[in-house]
């Protein structure tokens, strides 16, 4: 089949193209900006206002039914990729057969609370069916037909229901299926004289309901049939019926004349109705490979000289001709959305059905359009996490498709980061989960939520911002004379290491902590090791000597000789080099100095004493 | 497609650039009034100006944002010669309420002695670089080396293109297998450098950045350029705006010595070219996964174009003006809902023509 060059579709942006020659534009998620503008920067100036344009492409995404089509089709995705391939390929079938099923039923079930524009999902489901039928639940020799009889069946009383709401008919004779005029002709028949070939041709309509097939051969079958036929064909050389209407009629139509057939038009209401009917009664036992030129010249009787094809039909026609290749593509054109053209390969392509049709890009073709179907789901703010399952089932390209776009998901909530995060991590896109916590790290650090942004930072391994905030923290603390967030401060654990001055402060407000709860010589140690293990910055020593006083005043003692001495030279270290302001430190200095030296004493004392 | 919504934009003269952040809930207009303005996409989906202030002495030809692991940061270049960086800052509770916010100049880089025709942020992986180009030929890249304190910007590289420059783009790949990579684009009309774009690689060793790649059969005057996303991918991609759109794809080449020190050599082939534009194009985009190119062109049209999975490519879709006059109340179906402030100043539009109905009806 010829390629098919489908125009591009014009759409026309209001209010623009009267003054201004071009078009800008920017994409957005989901959509793109447009605005009127001229680039070579010259020309009247506008004293109108100009718009800002927000144009989206006619996918149905945001409609609430067709939400849970896409939620229940991706758990039968999920479901189908987990099918193991170790399973023997007949069971695989009818695995896969009862997947397609599944399928449907979802689609039948949006047509169900969907009251208006169901004509596509309609057209859908037809041709899934379709192709399930074909391709999918592939039938034994010679009952092909039996399969598109119940197809076209179950058709026509969807068409046929949907038809009959929505045109309020009030005339029944015009829904009247096929096998109504089967059962109204056996009515004539049996009020006609009976003669022993109407009675024969009454037994055959009686049994020519699909389910007789299946009590005999293929051989015997045919062999009865085509005695039949040539009676029926005998019949009608010899001018039987000449004298009943009716009854010719209905002995045309078991003979299969076409032009009889095509007279039905109305009952039969399609080509793919046609081409069921006609091959009943002239190839019952048609296979596969003959499907297309009765299908083909079916649709051209039918349609007539004049009707062109629709999308549709050709589509259909498509399928008959067994060009799987043909019916993706033109679905792809077709339809706005990809939801179907991406199930429906995935699930041909499990079946292996796309390589076994010789195409080279099989699980490539498979792979583009889920790609596609969940980049389109991305744009959406709930459906976007159903999109991350979809990546995850592309070996080739899944992974850096959802690394791109799960970047860009807006992080409203916190809990909607985390949700983000929690995804990322899973699949250890280490980048990504940095990059989203600096994001809100910074965020909170602009609104001044310190504790947040602490978090934050310890969770992207940021050690340069923890740092920042920590300071932050510290600032905070010689400002008020408190900490803030000590939930967090005190349960850091080994995130403290993170950066130097994370592990200052965690270890600082544990010195706080110790010396709330009594814990004077344990504070004491910390407090010491904070300036000797350098730890601490020199521009903090001053006050971790400040808070070293009410310990060094306590009754009993507590930093022992060796403790003392390191005070010292650690104030003297201070003294010498940090300070240039010696008159607002020096009373504070002087305090320490005696207070040390008093330590000193009675901590020699102490040591010096022998008990008994 | 269809036209979801109108904003009016109000601003006071011709629209030049409009850029959505990160995360597209926000969005920054920039315009020859000299100024620009930032719109936030509340709860409701309905866009509010947060903030309108005049940014430069002449118009205003780009914006763009930062990347938001920097936080709130824009940047503008400017007729007047210069760009500029600005920060949001958290404004006062009474501010939050009526829905504003403010934005201050962090700084202003004057050293261009012409028309600073782009501006653009590096790659988020180098740190928060800034680079222009100007009509004087010169891409010149600013780094603040401290994130906290947005005043200190440091001229790091100037880059001497001896042609008049109009557009830059990075290549946004952040892949260790290659340096970082910028390409220009002119629109001199000389004819003695006859290729128009230049693209210039990083070298680690001399710490400079040095020219790659001429595009010596873009001779016609380029009007944008844009790398497109990386997907992995060993080769580049890079869409251009000239005559025609035009879509090249650089495959680098293996180096010959382990330790040669050049700039990697590039094999250079076309992907696609369109000319369905039929005149001067002005500017091309891709989207996020760059499955889709988006072109503007003298014949007044945006046009999309679809690569499919045999790589074949395709227009997608056009977008045209209706050539309507621009008329204050009468192209929208409605306004929205009573309860929206005055300063939103929004108008919803219909979803109006050309809606493409899907073709499919059951037989």
């Amino acid at each position: 089949m010829e390629e098919v060059d489908v125009e591009p579709s014009t759409t026309l942006i209001p209010s623009a193209g009267f003054h201004r020659k071009h078009l800008g534009f920017e994409w957005g998620p989901g959509d793109l900006l447009v605005y009127e503008t001229n680039y070579k920067l010259q020309g009247p100036r506008s004293a109108g206002s100009p718009f800002v344009h927000i144009v989206r492409r006619d996918e149905d995404i945001c409609s609430p039914i067709l939400r849970k089509l896409f939620n229940e089709s991706h758990l039968i995705f999920v479901g189908l990729q987990k099918i193991k391939e170790d399973i023997p390929s007949k069971n695989k079938k009818s695995q896969f057969v009862s997947i397609s099923k599944n399928y449907r039923s979802v689609i039948r079930a949006c047509m169900e609370e969907l009251q208006q524009n169901v004509s596509i999902l309609l057209a859908i489901e037809l041709i899934w069916n379709l192709c399930e039928v074909l391709f999918i639940d592939t039938a034994p020799a010679g009952s092909l037909l039996l399969h598109l009889l119940d197809w076209v069946r179950l058709h026509k009383s969807d068409v046929d229901a949907r038809a009959r709401e929505v045109l309020q008919s009030d005339s029944p004779a015009q829904h009247q299926s096929y096998w109504d005029v089967v059962r109204n002709t056996k009515k004539k028949l049996k009020s006609h004289h009976m003669t022993p070939l109407t009675l024969e041709l009454v037994t055959f309509i009686k049994h020519c309901h699909y389910t007789y097939c299946r009590t005999q051969t293929l051989t015997e079958f045919e062999v009865k049939w085509r005695h039949w036929h040539e009676e029926c064909d005998r019949c009608l050389q010899e001018n039987t019926f000449a004298s009943n209407r009716h009854l010719e009629t209905i002995c045309k139509i078991l003979v299969g004349d076409e032009d009889t057939l095509l007279e039905q038009k109305e009952l039969l209401s399609t080509w793919y109705h046609f081409l069921v009917t006609r091959l009943l009664f002239t190839h019952p036992t048609i296979k596969p490979p003959d499907l297309h030129y009765y299908a083909q010249s079916s649709m051209n009787m039918f349609l007539g000289p004049r009707a062109s094809p629709e999308p549709l039909d050709i589509i259909l026609l498509s399928a008959f001709e067994f060009d799987l290749h043909q019916v993706i593509k033109d679905c792809s054109i077709a339809l706005n959305n990809w939801w179907f053209v991406a199930h429906l390969t995935d699930l041909l392509d499990h079946c292996k059905l796309l390589q076994s049709h010789n195409l080279h890009f099989g699980s490539n073709l498979r792979e583009f359009l889920v790609l596609e179907y969940a980049s389109g789901l991305f744009t959406h703010h709930s459906l976007w996490q159903l999109a991350v399952d979809y990546f995850d089932h592309c070996p080739e390209f899944g992974r850096v498709y959802l690394e791109l776009q799960i970047e860009r998901v807006p992080l409203d909530t916190e809990r909607k980061a985390i949700k983000v995060l929690r995804i990322c991590e899973d699949r250890q896109m280490s980048e990504q989960v940095r990059s989203i916590c600096k994001i809100m790290a910074k965020r909170a650090l602009r609104n001044n939520r310190l504790g947040s942004a602490l978090s934050w930072s310890i969770r992207a391994k940021d050690a340069a911002f923890a740092t920042l905030i920590s300071e932050r923290f510290l600032q905070d603390y010689s400002n008020k004379g408190s900490f803030t967030d000590l939930d967090l401060l005190d349960n850091l654990g080994p995130a403290m290491l993170l950066s130097d001055r994370l592990t200052f402060l965690g270890k600082y407000r544990e010195f706080h902590r110790l010396y709330g709860e009594k814990r004077f010589s344990e504070a004491a140690r910390l407090l010491l090791s904070l300036m000797t293990a350098k730890i601490a910055p020199r521009s903090l020593w001053m006050t971790l000597l400040t808070d070293a006083l009410p310990l060094l005043e306590q009754k009993e003692v507590i930093f022992s000789v060796d403790q003392t001495y390191e005070l010292m030279s650690c104030l003297e270290d201070c003294f010498s080099s940090v300070f240039q302001d010696e008159d607002i430190e020096s009373t504070k200095t002087e305090l320490l100095r005696l207070a040390l030296a008093r330590n000193l004493t009675m901590a020699i004392v102490k040591e010096g004493t022998i008990e008994t | 497609m269809f036209v979801a919504k109108s904003i009016a934009a109000d601003h006071k003269d011709l629209i030049h650039d409009v850029s959505y952040d990160f995360h597209g809930r926000r969005m920054a207009t920039c315009s020859s009034d000299q100024s620009v303005k930032v719109w936030d996409k509340g709860d409701d989906g309905e866009w509010h100006c947060t903030a309108s202030w005049k940014t430069h002495s002449g118009s205003v030809w780009r914006v763009t944002w930062a990347h938001p692991e920097f936080g709130q940061v824009l940047a503008s270049c400017s007729f007047d010669r210069t760009a500029a960086v600005w920060e949001e800052i958290v404004g006062e509770s009474n501010d939050k309420q009526r829905g504003q916010s403010h934005w201050i100049k962090r700084t202003t880089l004057v050293d261009s002695r012409t028309s600073v025709t782009d501006v653009k942020f590096a790659p988020k992986h180098m740190g928060l670089m800034l680079t222009t180009c100007s009509a004087d030929g010169v891409v010149r890249i600013y780094e603040a080396p401290d994130v906290m304190n947005l005043s200190q910007w440091s001229l790091q590289h100037e880059i001497s293109c001896k042609l008049s420059c109009s557009c830059i783009s990075w290549n946004p790949s952040s892949s260790r297998a290659h340096p970082p990579m910028i390409a220009v684009g002119s629109d001199d009309s000389n004819v003695t450098y006859s290729g128009k774009v230049q693209i210039y690689e990083y070298n680690e060793n001399t710490r400079k950045y040095a020219k790659a790649e001429t595009l010596m059969t873009v001779t016609d005057p380029v009007h944008d350029i844009a790398f497109a996303p990386n997907l992995g991918r060993s080769f580049h991609v890079l869409a251009i705006a000239t005559k025609d759109v035009r879509i090249f794809k650089l495959i680098p080449m293996r180096r010959e010595s382990a330790n040669s020190s050049g700039p990697t050599k590039f094999e250079v082939q076309v992907m696609a070219q369109f000319d369905s534009h039929n005149s001067q194009v002005w500017r091309v985009s891709w989207n996020i996964t760059s499955t889709l190119l988006a072109s503007s062109g003298d014949d007044g049209c945006v046009r999309l174009w679809k690569a499919n999975y045999m790589d074949n490519w395709k227009c997608t879709g056009i977008l045209r003006g209706d050539g309507s006059p621009v008329n204050g109340s009468g192209h929208a179906a409605a306004l929205s809902a009573v309860g929206v402030p005055a300063a939103a100043q929004m108008v919803v539009g219909a979803a109006s023509a050309g809606r493409k109905k899907a073709q499919l009806m059951p037989g």
